[in-house]
């Protein structure tokens, strides 16, 4: 287990090494003199070249680089140009809204994915398999934010059941909260759903075809034991471990659904760094994606080596 | 040559009359993909929507950059079947005319990938060793942030227009052909085909473009088919935030996003972008499951 671990977190460091790489040479990609971008339309010189003193931009590549990686271990991931405010205080502010809206939608994933898998896995070939199949295939093709405005427009404009847009803490009114994230957590969810639906699906027609499902059977067992004890509670280990790699494909529609409904979260805060050109908030939410993508992959390798028992074996 | 002859020597001409086991593998992958209604279905989809998108001058009704303040936000009518926008241009041509944005988005980001991503996996699992190491390494960085993170940051920092955004999701697509291609090389390069090629003495380039990459293509089409699919709906995501094509020019993503700004007042404004999205990468989806299943060799 501790030479597991300490394999594992060997891989990890390289890894963020060239994930820093990436996300500085994301800067250098800038067209024209940063330092004169920064300096507005006036480009006085000595505003110029207090830039270029204060950002470091007067010195080579790799003592810059190195000067940002310094930073970043120290928990300085710069400050938005816009807000005046530290980027690490920006992206803690904003994380506990993302990750209402993910769990939300991870729950609605789980609830349609999972059942969905399972009774085309078990009535695979029949009407309620290429059904499931339907709606995954649908799920894998809508557009979350095509789907966010067609939901606005039935439950928001015509029904007036749900709010179109905006967040309200769940501190401030929890019920409130729940109305304001169901639509968006559905839409995230959506497409979340077709892919736990598949990989549910895949397990499933694996485990049921097992030797120890046809001794279940030969031993009298109803389906419904051989299908939730025996199948399910093996099929899931695959499946959890497949879903929590499915948290880059959250954060990428959190990016969309978050703009389609107002949400302040995450994805709203790159959105807008974005278009005010407020890069040092671009750089800091992708190394915290990354860097959250990959503990996330340690914990789903982890999870799946605890739980199985041929690995520990 | 006697009348039997010719006709023996017709028959054994005529494809129909090749037996089964002596088709090739391409033959054989094409006969199960038409035998598949999803994919046929999904290939007439795409064909139907690449025909729009040629056509696009002699079929789209009106200009679709032609403003009309006399036809704002007007409903769908025998005039404009699929309504007008807020400055009265009509959407039917517009969506019509943004076919071309999300299908040109769509096959050239897939190439960028496929133009780095094929030759740097076929280097990685050809040579193996400390370039493999340290490419894989690479590549999981990339893969490690989130594929539409990835490319907004990218389309940020190039700037926003279409060809940026097509750059920017063929560099943030590019990790899935290099691992693809990579596992795909390792698994044939110790087969006894590529063994025979090495001792008769072809150089390894020679190997690894002849005898190796002809033989992996089929896996690398098929997520091919189905990147198109995700990199259309990048491209309208990228538009839809305003990174994407820029206005007035059309584009599907753009205008949702202007649509959601009058959805009580113009519905169908959000409706037909939207579900033109949809259809075509149902479409390109069905095709390449279809695809999937045809080349899998397991299918066989």
């Amino acid at each position: 287990m501790i030479s597991f671990l300490f394999r594992r977190l060997l891989v990890i460091v390289p890894t963020l090494v060239f994930v820093s790489i990436i996300i500085f040479g994301l800067q250098q990609l800038l067209p024209g003199d940063p330092a004169t971008a920064l300096a507005g339309e006036d480009r006085d010189p000595d505003v110029i070249a207090f830039i270029r003193s204060k950002y470091h931009l007067d010195q080579p590549l790799p003592v810059r680089y190195a000067l940002w990686v310094g930073g970043v271990l120290h928990g300085d991931l710069g400050e938005s140009i816009r807000i005046k405010q530290p980027v690490l205080d920006l992206v803690l502010e904003k994380l506990p809204v993302t990750a209402e809206l993910a769990l939300f939608a991870i729950v609605i994933a789980l609830v349609i994915g999972i059942p969905a898998g399972i009774l085309s896995a078990v009535k695979n070939g029949t009407v309620w398999d290429y059904a499931a199949n339907v709606v995954a295939l649908w799920g894998l093709s809508t557009p979350n934010f095509w789907l966010g405005i067609l939901l606005i427009l039935l439950f928001s404009v015509e029904l007036g059941w749900l709010p179109a847009s905006g967040f309200v803490s769940p501190r401030e009114n929890l019920g409130d909260n729940i109305r304001s994230l169901i639509m968006p957590a559905f839409v995230l969810g959506n497409a979340i759903a077709a892919v736990m639906m598949r990989h549910t699906r895949s397990a499933m027609l694996q485990v049921m075809a097992s030797d120890y499902i046809r001794t279940a059977r030969a031993k009298g067992l109803s389906e419904r034991i051989v299908v939730v004890k025996h199948g399910l509670r093996n099929a899931l280990i695959p499946i959890v471990t497949l879903g929590a790699l499915e948290f880059g494909q959250l954060l990428s529609g959190a990016v969309l659904t978050e703009q389609v409904f107002t949400i302040p979260g995450f994805g709203k805060l790159i959105v807008d760094a974005v278009f005010n050109r407020d890069y040092a908030v671009v750089q800091g939410v992708v190394l915290c994606t990354a860097t959250a993508y990959i503990l996330l992959n340690l914990f789903a390798d982890l999870m799946y080596f605890l739980v199985n028992p041929r690995l520990r074996g | 040559m006697s009348l039997a002859a010719a006709r023996d020597s017709a028959v054994a001409a005529s494809p129909s009359a090749v037996p089964q086991r002596e088709r090739g593998p391409w033959r054989r992958a094409f006969v199960r993909l038409v035998r598949r209604r999803g994919a046929l279905i999904g290939a007439g989809v795409v064909l139907f929507f690449v025909a729009l998108a040629l056509l696009a001058p002699l079929i789209s009704p009106y200009d679709p950059l032609a403003a009309s303040f006399m036809t704002v936000r007007k409903p769908p009518s025998m005039a404009h079947l699929f309504g007008t926008d807020e400055i009265g241009r009509d959407v039917l041509a517009r969506v019509i005319w943004g076919t071309r944005a999300s299908l040109l988005a769509g096959v050239v980001s897939v190439s960028i990938s496929l133009a780095i991503g094929v030759p740097l996996g076929l280097l990685a699992g050809y040579r193996g060793g400390w370039i493999d190491g340290l490419m894989m390494r690479f590549i999981d960085a990339m893969l490690a942030c989130p594929f539409l993170i990835l490319a907004i940051a990218l389309a940020a920092f190039l700037g926003p227009s279409l060809t940026n955004a097509m750059i920017a999701i063929g560099i943030s697509a590019t990790p899935t052909f290099v691992r693809l291609t990579r596992g795909q090389v390792m698994s044939a390069k110790v087969e006894d085909y590529v063994e025979a090629a090495r001792a008769v003495g072809n150089p390894h380039w020679r190997i690894a473009l002849r005898h190796i990459l002809p033989n992996i293509l089929a896996p690398v089409m098929v997520q091919a088919t189905l990147a198109i699919a995700a990199a259309i709906i990048a491209e309208a995501s990228l538009s839809f935030l305003g990174l994407g094509q820029q206005p007035p020019a059309p584009s599907w993503g753009s205008m949702l996003n202007t649509a959601k700004n009058f959805l009580s007042q113009a519905p169908w404004m959000a409706l037909w972008p939207g579900l033109a999205i949809f259809l075509l990468v149902l479409a390109f989806n069905l095709l390449g499951d279809g695809l999937r299943d045809a080349l899998d060799p397991r299918q066989r």
